[in-house]
């Protein structure tokens, strides 16, 4: 049996005296859809820049790939696999949407060791992420020319051009309209099949529910729920959670 | 688009043209003085853009990193009888070894923070100047020139020539920079940290790079001051001018390309040695501040972003 990718056992994590996460205890198997939901505030995306490497947990683990990557930066978590997107999209203003997608490969891919994409091998490959997303016609454009949904599809073409073992998708959907989310869990599923696994954070139910296999819930930096997603929704803590008592 | 090597050869042909052109073209002597301030800018303008307008990070402490390459000149020159291009080179290691240190004491710091570190550096850089008797201390110290310059020409036209070939070196060491996985690395660092690490960008690494870089090309820049000014004092070494200057250059030229640098510091420099000669230096400051002034209003990414822009409209 296959381990799993990802294995996080007691994570806390605390700004003062503010408790954001508190012994977390999660299990990501590989080629997993994973859904994470919960209400504002109640600590998801404080996990993902926990697993990440953009906030330094304070207690527990985290195992990724059969690796410990506790204190370790950001960038070698990338280099690992673990790539993720930000919920307000953060390209890079100044460049192009190529210029975009070549920064991970040239610093991800290619630090790998054994792998030197050559210049032209990492023109084509930005290309075809472009293509992918359907981005291919703006790929010489700088960011601020692309709509709110071209923008969310740069983000995950970015995280996906590192060639990542897991994604982190946090809150890609935010914002968008019914027919603009369909277009991100497409290319959501095409990456799942490709290989990757995800987590979704999401405040969408819909997309949520249709995308995950396994849901898990948070609530005030606690998990409460961890299941199949129709069983995990129909549990009364969820449930307290989402609609009060 | 012009390959590295290429440009470095094409740049060095250019660089010889124009020291010959100008050597056998110019006789009065002025013009050479007035040419080695205006490529001293290039570089320190050019320098500082590596830091502050690659990564995005504002450095004001320009003027301490210039004094060090400066004073580091006059140890050498008192403890030995080194040629000055050796004196550029120590001038600049000593510089970068500041840079590299600066780095790592201040680049968690962002924005506002980082600005206000540097210019502290500057002020205890000059402070242990002033305090330091051997190079002459708040009082300042003299530096007799070589009566014979080690080419043709007079002293000040040998300063030139090696003004003119660090200006050659640190354009090229910026546009390879440019064009290089460092320099995406760098833009990535300036547009968001964070995506930048997320990308794979080891952020910290990088910009300790451009720290010592910059550092380094600002101290060879300082290193033949003394033999340039005869004079050395603390007040005028440390000016502010020079970190003003190095600063509002890049940012009328524009930060985001190599040539946006030598585009201000040419347009900066000539004017302010136009003032010179013609109303009083006095004036200097006053017309870089209305300059930056002007071109924040008017083209906040500089000549290069607005003919960038114009170009760009002209296509779509």
């Amino acid at each position: 049996m296959v381990g799993p990718i990802l294995e996080v056992t007691g994570l806390g994590k605390r700004f003062g005296g503010f408790v954001a996460l508190q012994n977390i205890n999660v299990s990501v198997a590989p080629g997993e859809r994973l859904g994470l939901i919960g209400p504002n505030g109640s600590g998801k995306s404080t996990l993902v820049n926990c697993l990440s490497g953009a906030l330094h947990h304070d207690s527990g683990g985290i195992v990724f790939n059969g690796r410990r990557i506790d204190g370790m930066p950001a960038y070698q978590r990338t280099r690992l696999g673990l790539a993720r997107s930000f919920q307000l999209p953060k390209p890079f203003r100044s460049l192009n949407l190529l210029d975009n997608l070549r920064i991970p490969l040239l610093y991800t891919v290619n630090a790998r060791h054994g792998a030197h994409l050559s210049g032209a091998e990492i023109d084509e490959r930005c290309r075809a992420l472009l293509a992918d997303v359907g981005l291919i016609d703006k790929a010489r454009r700088l960011p601020r020319d692309l709509t709110q949904v071209e923008m969310r599809k740069l983000e995950l073409a970015r995280a996906v051009a590192s060639a990542p073992r897991l994604l982190f998708a946090d809150e890609a959907m935010a914002g968008l309209s019914p027919s603009e989310v369909e277009e991100i869990l497409v290319v959501l599923f095409r990456l799942n099949e490709q290989g990757i696994t995800i987590v979704l954070i999401e405040h969408i139910m819909r997309a949520v529910m249709s995308f995950s296999t396994r849901l898990v819930v948070l609530v005030a930096g606690q998990k409460i729920a961890d299941g199949a997603p129709q069983e995990a929704i129909r549990n009364p803590e969820v449930e307290r959670a989402y609609l009060g008592e | 688009m012009m390959s590295t090597v290429k440009f470095w050869i094409a740049s060095f042909v250019v660089s010889i043209a124009f020291l010959v052109l100008t050597r056998w073209l110019i006789t009065n002597e002025y013009y050479f003085f007035a040419g080695y301030q205006v490529l001293q800018f290039i570089v320190l303008a050019t320098a500082w853009n590596i830091l502050g307008g690659y990564t995005g990070y504002t450095n004001f402490g320009t003027g301490a990193f210039f004094a060090v390459g400066a004073y580091s000149a006059v140890v050498l020159h008192k403890l030995t009888s080194l040629p000055v291009p050796v004196m550029m080179l120590v001038g600049g290691i000593m510089s970068g070894i500041i840079g590299f240190g600066m780095g790592y004491l201040t680049l968690r710091l962002k924005g506002v923070f980082f600005a206000i570190a540097t210019l502290a550096l500057a002020i205890v850089a000059q402070t242990l100047i002033v305090n330091w008797d051997y190079v002459g201390g708040s009082r300042g110290i003299y530096v007799i020139r070589p009566q014979h310059a080690p080419i043709s020409g007079s002293y000040i036209q040998y300063l030139y020539s090696l003004m003119l070939a660090l200006t050659w070196v640190s354009v090229a060491v910026a546009r390879t920079i440019e064009r290089s996985t460092l320099g995406l690395g760098f833009n990535a660092i300036r547009d968001d940290e964070l995506a930048a690490e997320a990308g794979g960008v080891p952020t910290l690494r990088l910009k300790l790079i451009a720290t010592t870089l910059s550092g380094a090309l600002m101290g060879m820049s300082g290193a033949p001051l003394p033999y340039y000014v005869t004079y050395l004092d603390p007040a005028s070494s440390f000016n502010l001018s020079y970190a003003v200057n190095s600063v509002a250059m890049p940012m009328i030229g524009g930060m985001t390309s190599w040539i946006g640098p030598i585009v201000g510091a040419v347009l900066l420099g000539t004017i302010q040695q136009l003032a010179t000669v013609t109303i009083s230096s006095a004036l200097n400051l006053l017309i870089v501040g209305v300059l930056l002034i002007l071109f924040v209003v008017i083209a906040p990414n500089g000549v290069v972003g607005l003919m960038q822009s114009r170009w760009r409209a002209r296509i779509r």
